[in-house]
């Protein structure tokens, strides 16, 4: 009895594995033909998502794009991104990059060629910072999607109370005797993390120096400058603002959330920081979270001179797309890519996720000047905007900086430039752990 | 002589060694499937760390992969970055299973003596926080501490010590310290789990025999239960000092080994999977998997841990 009853069930359980099989057979036969390509994005507010539903559409059935979201932060994208692509995955088409990590990827060939017509199109379109980024021994290797800098962001009410005047540059040194005076903090980001080499790199290259004069020497020939004037000032300004406390107690585990959290509080004057700290305030302010008149209280101000009267080196930062060597539908991705970074993409993806194009075209958007008021300053820091050295040892330099530099109060102006440039050559050269 | 000899074992060996030889398949039959799995995703990836430790091998540039010989491991072991990690594991170690171990063995005697409508009760209790994922855990007790978010610094403020501006995870002492705790939070269950089962083995008319002879609490624990325990404390104690010893999750979220709380996984972690010095990183694999079987070498040598003996009758 029971036996019949579990074979009648096997045989309704066949026959309807069966059915689900036709089904999907006959749901799986049109997809089959329209390619789908995965693009790796780095967390957003949905803004990448969105395009891709956007450039599916536009695509009319010859793909769809499929979006994979990777770590949150940068260091663990690149991890990931660079494992998978050394070896050998084919589901790399479109990848988010993040600019510094792509020499390290383009070096072993691990990025296929950028065609000749996207190439011509996105240095026709292209803000020139973003498009050094782009580069790799002066070929193009990827496509500039986004743009991204740092700004002086201040509170109109401390700037007042110290007596600066925000419509000249100011510098460094003006900023932390402002924060003494007021007895507030300065948002800054001391964390043993990307942010740091950011902060160093900014301040390096504002003094007219850059961390490597020859990045694309091999590891062993690399060598670093910051034992020069411009990384001894580097040094002094990180190291008084550890020492005396100016970026508040929190600022050996502070990256730019953290800062921004700060600088939205009682005790905020100044910070260096990403646009993407504007919305999050208005949202913030608008919800309630957030004092109402908060926005009010705040300017904006190209970022601050590391050395009184030389022009200042704002931080670059943004996005790229790559597509991967062993990618399956290499022309197609780079059809998807054209449409991705096309300039109304960009200028949407400025407006709803507050990352600045790259495309200086989308900064004469109405409805982006609408919503970022500090959007023509954004460009204007974008062409003054250095990158970080473009090596393909970036990540040993970068942690090397950020293990020499945090705490910032431990930082010593005499000594600890001339011992990071000597600790980086020893790991470049595997004479030394990280 | 000779047929006598032959035939004498020979009915006896023949009879043996059908039965051994067929519970002999079927112990391979059994075991054998799991045991070439074993083979291949934990023998095949040692020795293949093994042979990549002797080369300097970036990954992303295999072309320029280069024998060294022992070059690597002259390196780490010449670095204080190495020795300083070696000495912050084994600190966690060390702290993490003494204060495990102790109270350990309290929840153990709670949920031991606990009357049999609580048992359960209890048990579910301890037993919570060795379930929740540690990654999960760290993170809980990261925003705990935070200094932006954390709650610890305005409810212990009347704490010596914890001001609102006290900064956990900015200096190695205060870092640790919250590391250690959540580990000891966690895993305190798994001890006293172990411990459970051992004093569920010692005899009752032992103890018994012992209070009736006047014998006093602390005599009974000293000279009656804990002997007889010892195999089950020596058990719990290896397995925890292994687990300690390769600690990661914890470090890794909290402080990605910032401001000196760096341990030995996570030094092998940054160099293979941040750096793709995958030459490199091996050789300080391998060096941790050695710190790992040196221990087990001791406490099965030395302190004569027999983990085949459950029973804690020696």
């Amino acid at each position: 009895m029971r036996q019949t009853r579990s074979r009648a069930a096997r045989g309704a359980t066949l026959a309807s594995v069966a059915a689900a099989g036709a089904l999907l057979m006959a749901g799986c036969a049109p997809a089959e033909e329209t390619p789908t390509l995965t693009w790796y994005t780095n967390p957003d507010d949905g803004g990448q998502a969105e395009i891709a539903k956007i450039c599916t559409d536009a695509a009319d059935g010859r793909y769809t794009i499929e979006t994979s979201m990777l770590p949150n932060d940068a260091a663990s994208q690149r991890e990931q991104l660079t494992r998978r692509l050394a070896a050998g995955d084919t589901s790399m088409d479109i990848m988010s990059l993040d600019p510094p990590f792509i020499p390290e990827l383009a070096e072993p060939g691990f990025l296929a060629p950028v065609p000749q017509d996207v190439q011509e199109h996105a240095k026709a379109n292209t803000l020139e910072g973003a498009l050094a980024g782009a580069m790799w021994k002066d070929t193009m290797v990827s496509v500039p999607f986004w743009a991204n800098t740092q700004l002086l962001w201040y509170r109109k009410s401390v700037a007042e109370e110290a007596g600066l005047d925000m419509s000249q540059p100011v510098t460094w040194d003006q900023l932390i005797e402002a924060a003494r005076q007021t007895d507030t903090e300065l948002g800054v980001q001391g964390n043993r993390a990307e942010s740091m080499t950011v902060w160093v790199n900014a301040l390096v290259e504002g003094g007219g120096e850059s961390i490597i004069a020859d990045p694309a020497a091999p590891a062993n020939e690399i060598q670093t400058n910051l034992d020069s004037e411009a990384g001894r000032k580097t040094a002094e300004i990180i190291s008084t603002i550890g020492r005396e406390g100016l970026g508040s107690a929190g600022l050996p585990t502070q990256a730019e959330n953290e800062s921004m959290l700060l600088f939205q509080g009682d005790t905020g004057s100044f910070m260096v920081n990403w646009p993407f700290v504007w919305p999050a305030t208005l949202k913030g302010a608008e919800s309630g979270a957030l004092p109402a008149d908060l926005p009010e209280d705040i300017g904006w101000a190209l970022y601050p001179q590391t050395m009184e009267g030389q022009e200042s080196a704002p931080p670059l930062g943004g996005i790229n797309l790559g597509v991967g060597a062993e990618s399956e539908h290499p022309e197609l991705a780079y059809d998807a890519v054209s449409c991705i970074t096309s300039a109304e993409n960009q200028a949407l993806y400025f407006r709803d996720n507050g990352n600045p194009a790259a495309d200086p075209k989308a900064y004469e958007d109405p409805e982006v000047l609408d919503q970022y008021p500090m959007a023509p300053l954004v460009r204007d820091s974008l062409d003054q905007a250095a990158p970080r050295p473009q090596t393909p040892y970036y990540n040993e330099v970068s942690t090397a900086i950020q293990l020499s530099f945090t705490p910032p109060s431990a930082v010593d102006p005499a000594t600890t430039p001339a011992a990071t440039d000597q600790f980086i050559e020893e790991v470049l050269r595997g004479e030394r752990l990280l | 002589m000779s047929t006598a000899v032959e035939s004498t074992p020979r009915p006896r060996g023949r009879a043996k060694s059908a039965r051994a030889t067929s519970e002999a398949r079927l112990g391979w039959l059994l075991a054998g499937p799991a045991f070439f799995v074993m083979l291949f995703v934990v023998l095949y990836p040692i020795l293949q760390a093994l042979y990549d430790s002797l080369f300097t091998y970036r990954l992303t540039a295999p072309d320029d992969k280069q024998f060294v010989g022992l070059a690597n491991y002259g390196v780490i072991l010449s670095d204080p970055v190495f020795w300083k990690d070696l000495g912050v594991t084994v600190l966690i170690t060390v702290v993490t299973v003494l204060v495990e171990l102790i109270l350990g063995f309290l929840l153990a005697l709670a949920m031991h003596h606990a009357i049999k409508q609580t048992r359960g009760l209890i048990r579910t209790m301890i037993l919570v926080p060795y379930g929740i994922i540690t990654v999960v855990s760290a993170f809980a007790w990261y925003y705990m501490f935070s200094i932006d978010s954390g709650f610890i610094n305005s409810w212990f403020s009347w704490v010596p010590g914890i001001t609102a501006d006290l900064n956990w995870f900015a200096e190695g002492s205060t870092a640790l310290s919250v590391i250690m705790l959540s580990e000891i939070w966690k895993t305190t269950p798994f001890i006293s789990l172990l411990l459970l089962a051992g004093l569920a083995q010692v005899p009752g008319d032992l103890t018994e025999a012992a209070a009736v002879d006047g014998a006093s609490w602390w005599q009974r624990m000293r000279l009656v239960i804990l002997p007889n325990m010892k195999a089950s404390i020596m058990v719990a104690v290896l397995f925890r000092a292994m687990d300690a010893f390769r600690i990661f999750d914890a470090v890794y979220i909290m402080t990605n080994g910032a401001y000196g709380t760096e341990v030995l996984s996570l030094l092998a972690y940054r160099t293979s999977i941040g750096r793709l010095e995958i030459g490199m990183g091996s050789a300080i694999s391998v060096i941790l998997f050695l710190c790992v079987a040196l221990m087990a070498f001791i406490a099965v040598k030395v302190f004569k841990v027999d983990l085949a003996d459950r029973g804690g009758s020696k």
